[in-house]
């Protein structure tokens, strides 16, 4: 195998491979505080709002994301009358549906992450004369994410997979430049460096968040 | 005057009576030791002068000021002050384990009383001497022992200045040859002269360090006294059985 024909394959499938990263910083960004509010409306005393929190949440976790991406990209633009106003940049469709998806997993881990909490911190806080706002932002918040970072870890291990989702809706990224190359050479290798690129992402998120635990250890 | 001033406490869970009209009261400088079995309602008795309990009936005043008058509770700007006065120690330290022992001590009067730092770190540095911990201000909690734990938990309550402690069993969840350490620091603060009312199953200290001793069960007050009087020669039935238990 020469240097210029891993060359060929490789130079396409690293610029997909930017996309890749591209969405995975975009669905993280919006998606955990996205999430983070919907864990505050499921929590919420206004019951409608946590009713259609809750009802969000069930929809969202239990139907695949594939479904939902499809429905974004193609589906909400046949509807009539409105269909021609949803039509959106396809990369930008699938953006919305990732981070609409994610939201609600990270919101299921946020509440796991407030049910850990003992109830004596509240009580701590309250009769040292904090407000709700006090000792939600200032006690109850960094405990919830120090819980929370095994599991938030393990969902952005995930989202840098599904990013290949992108494939369906035919956003160029890794995997699709990958398959080009499969198609065109018949060949594996390029197979074998998608799965590289994969893993080397994931192996480099892995550090950062492993650091992270040990910076929120508190010991 | 009482500084405390309880009267016909009522509170029930569902069909269960946990406190009946109980009264009593606590005079500045009382260090107040509550005993009794458990599930008598101490520790709720306890709780409900810091409002982290709702009473069904009855009053409280503090100072003066009434937290609850017959089961009308003050607006809830009020009840912070009147609550203010008041710092409580519980039996599981309850430490905030995200900050150092040292933001432990400060958070709440940084927010809640907008301290300034310099002030702050200055008295936090004198109370952490005070309970023998000066040399961990800057440990988690995680690394402390129970001991230190529930010294620091006193050291955090002194940092806002009440005018009465509360302590919850604060030697309960400790290992025996712990509890000397924890013990020490409240009788030195009964020494300095601080209001306290500690709920206890440790009667030596009662003995040594409380000048009122009252008796709690079944959610009734059935003995109040001074040490000697109540421990020595109990007048009602069920605080002899109790006392012979424990001795």
């Amino acid at each position: 195998m020469s240097i210029d024909y891993m060359n060929t394959i490789l130079r396409p499938m690293l610029e997909g491979a930017q996309v890749t990263i591209l969405l995975f910083f975009i669905v993280i960004v919006f998606s955990i505080p996205l999430g983070f509010l919907l864990t505050l409306a499921v929590r919420s005393s206004i019951k409608p709002l946590a009713w259609i929190a809750q009802a969000y949440i069930f929809v969202v976790r239990g139907t695949p994301l594939l479904l939902q991406l499809l429905v974004i990209c193609f589906g909400l633009p046949m509807l009539p009358g409105i269909g021609e106003f949803l039509v959106l940049p396809r990369f930008m469709a699938a953006c919305i549906g990732f981070v609409l998806n994610y939201a609600a997993y990270f919101a299921e881990i946020f509440r796991g992450g407030l049910l850990a909490i003992d109830k004596g911190q509240y009580e701590a806080a309250q009769v040292l004369g904090m407000n709700k706002w006090q000792s939600f932002s200032r006690i109850i918040l960094p405990q919830m994410f120090r819980v929370a970072l095994p599991a938030v870890s393990n969902e952005s291990i995930t989202l840098v997979k599904d990013t290949s989702l992108l494939y369906a809706v035919a956003v160029p990224e890794l995997l699709h430049f990958a398959q080009t190359a499969v198609n065109r050479d018949f060949s594996i290798v390029p197979y074998f460096f998608a799965g590289l690129i994969y893993l080397i992402i994931t192996f480099i998120l892995t550090i950062v968040l492993k650091k992270l635990e040990k910076r929120m250890k508190f010991e | 005057m009482s500084l405390i001033e309880v009267a016909k406490l009522k509170k029930a869970y569902g069909d269960i009576d946990v406190l009946k009209q109980i009264s009593f009261g606590v005079n500045k400088n009382d260090v107040v030791a509550m005993i009794g079995p458990s599930g008598s309602g101490k520790s709720t008795l306890l709780r409900s002068l810091v409002h982290l309990e709702n009473i069904d009936g009855g009053s409280i005043s503090i100072a003066g000021d009434y937290l609850v008058n017959e089961g009308i509770y003050a607006k809830p700007p009020e009840i912070k002050k009147i609550t203010a006065k008041m710092g409580m120690v519980f039996q599981h330290f309850n430490l905030f384990p995200h900050l150092t022992v040292k933001e432990n001590l400060e958070i709440a009067p940084k927010m809640v009383k907008k301290e300034l730092s310099m002030v702050l770190e200055k008295r936090s540095r004198e109370l952490l001497a005070k309970v023998g911990l000066e040399n961990r201000a800057s440990a988690y909690p995680a690394k402390l022992s129970g001991g230190q734990k529930q010294r620091v938990a006193i050291a955090r309550a002194l940092m806002m200045e009440p005018e009465i402690l509360l302590f919850d069993e604060p030697t309960s969840a400790l290992d025996p040859e712990l509890t000397g350490e924890v013990l020490q620091v409240m009788k030195d603060l009964a020494e300095e002269q601080m209001t306290m009312i500690v709920v206890t199953h440790e009667m030596g200290f009662a003995k040594e360090v409380a000048n009122k001793v009252v008796f709690m069960d079944k959610g009734e007050i059935l003995e109040t006294g001074k040490p000697n009087e109540l421990f020595d020669h109990p007048k009602n039935e069920r605080t002899k059985l109790f006392l012979q238990r424990v001795n």
